[in-house]
Protein backbone atom coordinates (compact mmCIF):
# COMPACT_ATOMS: atom_id res chain seq x y z
CA UNK A 1 0.00 0.00 0.00
CA UNK A 2 0.90 3.55 -0.65
CA UNK A 3 1.87 5.66 2.29
CA UNK A 4 2.35 2.42 4.18
CA UNK A 5 4.75 3.56 6.26
CA UNK A 6 3.26 6.95 7.21
CA UNK A 7 0.21 4.77 7.84
CA UNK A 8 1.22 2.73 10.39
CA UNK A 9 2.97 5.29 12.31
CA UNK A 10 -0.10 7.50 12.28
CA UNK A 11 -2.22 4.76 13.36
CA UNK A 12 -1.46 3.64 16.98
CA UNK A 13 -1.41 7.43 17.94
CA UNK A 14 -4.98 7.42 16.83
CA UNK A 15 -5.88 4.43 19.38
CA UNK A 16 -7.10 6.53 22.28
CA UNK A 17 -9.26 9.18 19.71
CA UNK A 18 -10.76 5.91 18.03
CA UNK A 19 -12.14 4.45 21.61
CA UNK A 20 -13.59 7.68 22.32
CA UNK A 21 -15.17 8.80 19.06
CA UNK A 22 -16.73 5.37 17.94
CA UNK A 23 -18.18 5.53 21.99
CA UNK A 24 -19.48 9.46 21.58
CA UNK A 25 -19.94 9.12 17.83
CA UNK A 26 -22.55 5.85 18.56
CA UNK A 27 -24.36 7.91 20.94
CA UNK A 28 -24.62 11.13 19.10
CA UNK A 29 -26.46 8.57 16.08
CA UNK A 30 -28.36 6.86 18.87
CA UNK A 31 -29.45 10.47 19.91
CA UNK A 32 -30.07 11.84 16.82
CA UNK A 33 -32.09 8.67 15.21
CA UNK A 34 -34.44 9.14 18.88
CA UNK A 35 -34.95 12.91 18.28
CA UNK A 36 -36.37 11.69 14.32
CA UNK A 37 -33.50 12.27 12.41
CA UNK A 38 -32.18 9.39 10.50
CA UNK A 39 -28.89 8.02 9.15
CA UNK A 40 -28.56 10.53 6.10
CA UNK A 41 -28.98 13.87 8.85
CA UNK A 42 -26.62 12.09 10.88
CA UNK A 43 -24.22 10.93 8.01
CA UNK A 44 -24.22 14.65 6.55
CA UNK A 45 -23.51 15.94 10.34
CA UNK A 46 -20.20 13.77 10.93
CA UNK A 47 -19.31 14.58 7.35
CA UNK A 48 -19.98 17.82 7.06
CA UNK A 49 -20.19 19.83 10.59
CA UNK A 50 -17.33 17.38 11.99
CA UNK A 51 -17.60 18.91 15.39
CA UNK A 52 -18.40 16.79 17.90
CA UNK A 53 -19.60 18.92 20.92
CA UNK A 54 -21.10 20.75 18.59
CA UNK A 55 -22.99 18.66 16.77
CA UNK A 56 -24.56 16.94 20.23
CA UNK A 57 -25.72 20.81 20.36
CA UNK A 58 -27.15 20.22 17.10
CA UNK A 59 -29.62 17.49 18.14
CA UNK A 60 -30.99 19.83 20.62
CA UNK A 61 -31.20 23.09 18.12
CA UNK A 62 -32.54 20.87 15.62
CA UNK A 63 -35.21 19.45 17.76
CA UNK A 64 -36.26 22.62 18.62
CA UNK A 65 -36.07 24.14 15.52
CA UNK A 66 -34.19 27.12 16.52
CA UNK A 67 -33.35 30.13 14.44
CA UNK A 68 -30.37 29.81 12.44
CA UNK A 69 -28.79 32.80 12.98
CA UNK A 70 -29.06 31.53 16.30
CA UNK A 71 -27.81 28.55 15.60
CA UNK A 72 -25.00 30.34 12.98
CA UNK A 73 -23.67 32.33 16.97
CA UNK A 74 -24.27 28.89 18.94
CA UNK A 75 -21.64 27.32 16.53
CA UNK A 76 -18.94 30.19 16.65
CA UNK A 77 -18.75 29.84 20.67
CA UNK A 78 -18.64 26.87 20.85
CA UNK A 79 -15.94 26.17 18.31
CA UNK A 80 -14.46 29.48 19.46
CA UNK A 81 -11.45 27.58 20.99
CA UNK A 82 -10.42 26.08 17.59
CA UNK A 83 -9.50 29.23 16.76
CA UNK A 84 -6.53 29.01 19.15
CA UNK A 85 -5.85 25.72 17.93
CA UNK A 86 -5.36 27.07 14.73
CA UNK A 87 -3.21 29.70 15.97
CA UNK A 88 -1.01 27.31 17.68
CA UNK A 89 -1.17 25.10 14.09
CA UNK A 90 -0.53 27.99 11.86
CA UNK A 91 3.81 27.09 12.06
CA UNK A 92 3.22 23.43 12.15
CA UNK A 93 0.37 23.37 9.37
CA UNK A 94 2.23 26.47 7.60
CA UNK A 95 4.48 24.99 5.44
CA UNK A 96 2.48 21.67 4.08
CA UNK A 97 1.71 21.39 0.80
CA UNK A 98 -0.74 18.92 0.15
CA UNK A 99 -4.24 18.54 1.44
CA UNK A 100 -4.19 21.73 3.70
CA UNK A 101 -7.53 22.66 3.77
CA UNK A 102 -8.76 19.24 4.78
CA UNK A 103 -6.01 18.95 7.24
CA UNK A 104 -7.39 22.27 8.60
CA UNK A 105 -11.40 21.25 8.11
CA UNK A 106 -10.40 18.09 10.22
CA UNK A 107 -8.76 19.74 13.17
CA UNK A 108 -11.01 19.09 15.80
CA UNK A 109 -10.40 18.90 19.79
CA UNK A 110 -9.25 15.08 20.11
CA UNK A 111 -7.19 15.65 16.26
CA UNK A 112 -5.31 18.86 17.80
CA UNK A 113 -4.70 17.06 20.95
CA UNK A 114 -2.78 14.64 18.70
CA UNK A 115 -1.12 16.35 16.29
CA UNK A 116 0.07 19.16 18.27
CA UNK A 117 3.40 17.24 19.71
CA UNK A 118 3.56 15.03 17.08
CA UNK A 119 7.39 15.25 15.70
CA UNK A 120 6.96 12.23 13.09
CA UNK A 121 10.79 10.74 12.35
CA UNK A 122 12.64 12.59 9.50
CA UNK A 123 12.59 9.74 7.16
CA UNK A 124 8.65 9.81 7.14
CA UNK A 125 6.64 12.76 4.71
CA UNK A 126 5.15 14.63 7.61
CA UNK A 127 2.23 15.95 5.68
CA UNK A 128 1.08 12.14 5.24
CA UNK A 129 1.10 11.68 8.57
CA UNK A 130 -0.50 14.49 9.89
CA UNK A 131 -3.21 13.66 6.70
CA UNK A 132 -3.89 10.36 8.34
CA UNK A 133 -4.06 11.03 11.80
CA UNK A 134 -7.19 13.02 10.27
CA UNK A 135 -8.59 10.55 8.19
CA UNK A 136 -8.57 8.05 10.78
CA UNK A 137 -9.95 10.01 13.38
CA UNK A 138 -12.96 11.56 11.01
CA UNK A 139 -13.34 7.81 9.95
CA UNK A 140 -13.73 6.49 13.42
CA UNK A 141 -16.46 9.58 14.33
CA UNK A 142 -18.29 9.01 11.05
CA UNK A 143 -18.13 4.82 11.78
CA UNK A 144 -19.70 5.51 15.49
CA UNK A 145 -22.30 8.13 14.20
CA UNK A 146 -23.46 5.40 11.59
CA UNK A 147 -23.35 2.37 14.19
CA UNK A 148 -25.33 4.62 16.30
CA UNK A 149 -28.18 5.73 13.77
CA UNK A 150 -28.42 2.20 12.64
CA UNK A 151 -28.43 0.94 16.34
CA UNK A 152 -31.14 3.02 17.44
CA UNK A 153 -33.76 1.95 15.19
CA UNK A 154 -33.92 -1.25 17.48
CA UNK A 155 -33.60 0.31 20.56
CA UNK A 156 -36.94 -0.95 22.16
CA UNK A 157 -35.86 0.50 26.12
CA UNK A 158 -37.53 3.98 27.25
CA UNK A 159 -34.64 6.31 25.95
CA UNK A 160 -36.39 9.52 28.38
CA UNK A 161 -33.72 11.18 29.79
CA UNK A 162 -30.66 10.35 27.04
CA UNK A 163 -30.30 13.61 25.93
CA UNK A 164 -28.95 14.26 29.77
CA UNK A 165 -25.65 13.21 27.66
CA UNK A 166 -25.13 16.49 26.50
CA UNK A 167 -25.20 18.04 29.66
CA UNK A 168 -23.16 16.03 31.17
CA UNK A 169 -20.44 15.97 28.36
CA UNK A 170 -20.56 20.02 28.92
CA UNK A 171 -20.38 19.53 32.58
CA UNK A 172 -17.56 17.38 32.08
CA UNK A 173 -15.33 19.99 30.44
CA UNK A 174 -16.37 22.34 32.83
CA UNK A 175 -15.07 20.44 35.58
CA UNK A 176 -11.78 19.68 33.50
CA UNK A 177 -11.43 23.50 33.21
CA UNK A 178 -11.91 25.04 36.42
CA UNK A 179 -9.13 23.02 37.85
CA UNK A 180 -7.22 26.03 35.80
CA UNK A 181 -7.49 28.55 38.70
CA UNK A 182 -7.24 31.84 35.66
CA UNK A 183 -10.51 30.11 34.16
CA UNK A 184 -12.78 30.72 37.46
CA UNK A 185 -13.49 34.27 36.57
CA UNK A 186 -14.51 33.20 33.22
CA UNK A 187 -16.53 30.49 33.87
CA UNK A 188 -18.46 32.07 36.73
CA UNK A 189 -19.40 35.02 34.19
CA UNK A 190 -20.53 32.65 31.85
CA UNK A 191 -22.81 30.67 34.06
CA UNK A 192 -23.70 34.38 35.66
CA UNK A 193 -24.46 35.84 32.26
CA UNK A 194 -26.47 33.46 30.84
CA UNK A 195 -28.92 32.81 34.48
CA UNK A 196 -29.45 36.38 34.45
CA UNK A 197 -30.57 36.98 30.50
CA UNK A 198 -32.61 33.33 31.38
CA UNK A 199 -34.22 35.19 33.72
CA UNK A 200 -34.84 38.21 32.13
CA UNK A 201 -35.05 37.28 28.51
CA UNK A 202 -36.69 33.62 28.62
CA UNK A 203 -35.24 30.03 27.35
CA UNK A 204 -36.21 30.93 23.98
CA UNK A 205 -34.06 34.12 23.41
CA UNK A 206 -31.02 34.43 25.90
CA UNK A 207 -28.48 33.11 24.05
CA UNK A 208 -27.68 36.45 22.07
CA UNK A 209 -28.13 38.61 25.07
CA UNK A 210 -25.95 36.15 27.29
CA UNK A 211 -23.05 36.59 24.23
CA UNK A 212 -23.24 40.45 24.22
CA UNK A 213 -23.12 40.32 28.31
CA UNK A 214 -19.95 37.80 28.15
CA UNK A 215 -18.10 40.22 25.05
CA UNK A 216 -18.92 43.38 26.87
CA UNK A 217 -17.61 41.73 30.30
CA UNK A 218 -14.56 40.32 29.02
CA UNK A 219 -13.95 43.15 26.93
CA UNK A 220 -14.01 45.26 30.13
CA UNK A 221 -11.72 42.98 32.09
CA UNK A 222 -9.29 43.00 29.42
CA UNK A 223 -8.95 46.91 29.14
CA UNK A 224 -8.52 47.03 32.99
CA UNK A 225 -5.96 44.05 32.79
CA UNK A 226 -3.86 46.08 30.19
CA UNK A 227 -4.21 49.72 31.74
CA UNK A 228 -3.56 47.97 35.51
CA UNK A 229 -0.57 46.86 33.33
CA UNK A 230 0.63 49.72 32.27
CA UNK A 231 -0.03 51.67 35.65
CA UNK A 232 2.31 49.21 37.25
CA UNK A 233 4.85 49.81 34.94
CA UNK A 234 4.79 53.90 35.95
CA UNK A 235 4.50 52.83 39.26
CA UNK A 236 7.66 50.99 38.98
CA UNK A 237 9.29 53.58 37.52
CA UNK A 238 7.79 55.85 40.16
CA UNK A 239 9.36 53.98 42.81
CA UNK A 240 12.73 53.63 41.20
CA UNK A 241 12.56 57.31 41.72
CA UNK A 242 11.08 58.17 44.79
CA UNK A 243 12.04 55.64 46.56
CA UNK A 244 10.50 51.41 46.54
CA UNK A 245 7.40 51.89 49.06
CA UNK A 246 5.70 55.00 48.34
CA UNK A 247 5.83 53.78 45.07
CA UNK A 248 4.22 50.23 45.55
CA UNK A 249 1.85 51.89 48.06
CA UNK A 250 0.39 54.42 45.02
CA UNK A 251 0.89 51.51 42.69
CA UNK A 252 -1.82 49.13 44.86
CA UNK A 253 -3.79 52.92 45.81
CA UNK A 254 -4.37 52.83 41.59
CA UNK A 255 -5.11 49.15 41.11
CA UNK A 256 -8.02 49.36 43.48
CA UNK A 257 -9.38 52.61 42.06
CA UNK A 258 -9.23 51.10 38.47
CA UNK B 1 -39.40 20.52 0.42
CA UNK B 2 -41.29 20.85 3.65
CA UNK B 3 -40.86 24.20 6.16
CA UNK B 4 -39.64 21.91 8.68
CA UNK B 5 -36.95 20.34 6.71
CA UNK B 6 -35.92 23.65 5.04
CA UNK B 7 -35.25 25.15 8.65
CA UNK B 8 -33.12 21.92 9.87
CA UNK B 9 -31.01 21.85 6.36
CA UNK B 10 -30.41 26.06 7.42
CA UNK B 11 -29.46 24.79 10.99
CA UNK B 12 -26.81 22.43 9.27
CA UNK B 13 -25.74 24.08 7.30
CA UNK B 14 -25.09 26.90 9.99
CA UNK B 15 -23.36 25.00 11.71
CA UNK B 16 -20.79 23.79 9.05
CA UNK B 17 -20.46 27.25 7.94
CA UNK B 18 -19.53 28.46 11.86
CA UNK B 19 -17.08 25.62 12.31
CA UNK B 20 -15.71 26.44 8.94
CA UNK B 21 -14.99 29.85 10.06
CA UNK B 22 -13.83 28.77 13.28
CA UNK B 23 -11.14 26.36 11.47
CA UNK B 24 -9.90 28.30 8.80
CA UNK B 25 -10.13 32.01 10.04
CA UNK B 26 -6.67 31.65 11.75
CA UNK B 27 -5.04 30.45 8.98
CA UNK B 28 -6.36 33.09 6.54
CA UNK B 29 -5.54 36.05 9.31
CA UNK B 30 -2.62 35.00 10.47
CA UNK B 31 -0.58 34.25 8.23
CA UNK B 32 2.67 32.00 10.18
CA UNK B 33 5.25 33.89 11.92
CA UNK B 34 2.63 37.24 11.80
CA UNK B 35 1.92 38.02 15.69
CA UNK B 36 -1.74 37.70 16.94
CA UNK B 37 -3.16 40.66 18.61
CA UNK B 38 -3.24 40.59 22.39
CA UNK B 39 -7.15 41.36 22.79
CA UNK B 40 -7.20 37.57 20.62
CA UNK B 41 -5.25 36.08 22.77
CA UNK B 42 -6.67 37.31 25.83
CA UNK B 43 -10.40 36.18 24.46
CA UNK B 44 -8.30 32.52 23.80
CA UNK B 45 -7.42 32.45 27.23
CA UNK B 46 -11.07 33.02 28.80
CA UNK B 47 -13.78 32.58 26.13
CA UNK B 48 -13.59 28.66 26.10
CA UNK B 49 -14.15 29.18 29.90
CA UNK B 50 -17.13 31.19 29.57
CA UNK B 51 -19.10 29.63 26.63
CA UNK B 52 -18.68 26.03 28.80
CA UNK B 53 -20.81 27.92 31.74
CA UNK B 54 -23.59 29.40 28.84
CA UNK B 55 -23.47 25.94 27.14
CA UNK B 56 -24.25 24.10 30.75
CA UNK B 57 -26.65 26.72 31.32
CA UNK B 58 -28.38 26.05 27.84
CA UNK B 59 -28.80 22.69 28.70
CA UNK B 60 -30.56 22.88 31.35
CA UNK B 61 -32.42 26.14 30.32
CA UNK B 62 -36.03 23.80 30.02
CA UNK B 63 -35.82 22.86 33.68
CA UNK B 64 -38.38 24.37 35.85
CA UNK B 65 -37.71 24.78 39.14
CA UNK B 66 -41.60 25.34 40.01
CA UNK B 67 -42.66 21.94 38.63
CA UNK B 68 -43.75 18.68 40.41
CA UNK B 69 -39.85 17.58 40.37
CA UNK B 70 -38.29 21.16 41.21
CA UNK B 71 -35.55 20.27 38.96
CA UNK B 72 -34.59 17.62 41.66
CA UNK B 73 -33.15 15.04 38.76
CA UNK B 74 -31.08 17.76 37.01
CA UNK B 75 -29.56 19.63 40.24
CA UNK B 76 -28.77 15.24 41.67
CA UNK B 77 -27.41 14.58 38.02
CA UNK B 78 -25.40 17.02 37.37
CA UNK B 79 -23.74 16.69 40.94
CA UNK B 80 -23.69 13.57 40.49
CA UNK B 81 -21.06 14.05 37.23
CA UNK B 82 -19.45 16.63 38.78
CA UNK B 83 -18.55 14.79 41.84
CA UNK B 84 -17.46 11.42 39.90
CA UNK B 85 -15.52 13.46 37.24
CA UNK B 86 -13.35 15.18 40.58
CA UNK B 87 -13.24 11.76 41.81
CA UNK B 88 -12.13 9.46 38.82
CA UNK B 89 -11.35 12.03 35.74
CA UNK B 90 -12.61 9.48 32.99
CA UNK B 91 -14.81 11.82 30.76
CA UNK B 92 -16.43 8.69 29.53
CA UNK B 93 -17.43 7.26 32.61
CA UNK B 94 -18.77 10.40 34.36
CA UNK B 95 -20.90 11.22 30.86
CA UNK B 96 -22.05 7.59 30.79
CA UNK B 97 -23.13 6.66 34.36
CA UNK B 98 -24.40 10.60 34.99
CA UNK B 99 -26.83 9.91 32.14
CA UNK B 100 -28.02 6.47 33.11
CA UNK B 101 -28.48 7.99 36.36
CA UNK B 102 -30.60 10.84 34.99
CA UNK B 103 -32.64 8.60 33.24
CA UNK B 104 -33.26 6.28 36.15
CA UNK B 105 -34.36 9.65 38.44
CA UNK B 106 -36.65 11.12 35.51
CA UNK B 107 -38.41 7.68 34.80
CA UNK B 108 -38.49 5.87 37.98
CA UNK B 109 -38.09 7.76 41.01
CA UNK B 110 -39.50 11.36 39.78
CA UNK B 111 -42.12 9.75 37.63
CA UNK B 112 -45.12 11.89 36.84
Amino acid sequence: MKDRAEWSYAFPRTVPVMVGYLFLGTAYGILMNVNGFGIGWTAAASLLVYAGSLQYLGVTMLASAVNPVTALFMSLMLNARHLFYGISMLGKYGEVKKKKPYLIFGLTDETFSVVCNERPPKQLDQDKVYFWVTAMDQCYWVAGSLLGAVAGNFITFDTTGLDFALTALFVVIFVDQWKQREGHMPALLGVGASVLCLVLFGADSFIIPAMIVIFAVLGARYQKERSRRTEQETGQKASRETGKETGQKAGREKEEAV
Amino acid sequence: MSQETMRSVLIVAAMVLGTLITRFLPFLVFPAGKKTPAFVDYLGRTLPYATMGLLVVYCLKGVDLAGPSHGLPEILAVAAVALLHRLKGNSLLSIGAGTVFYMILVQMVFAG
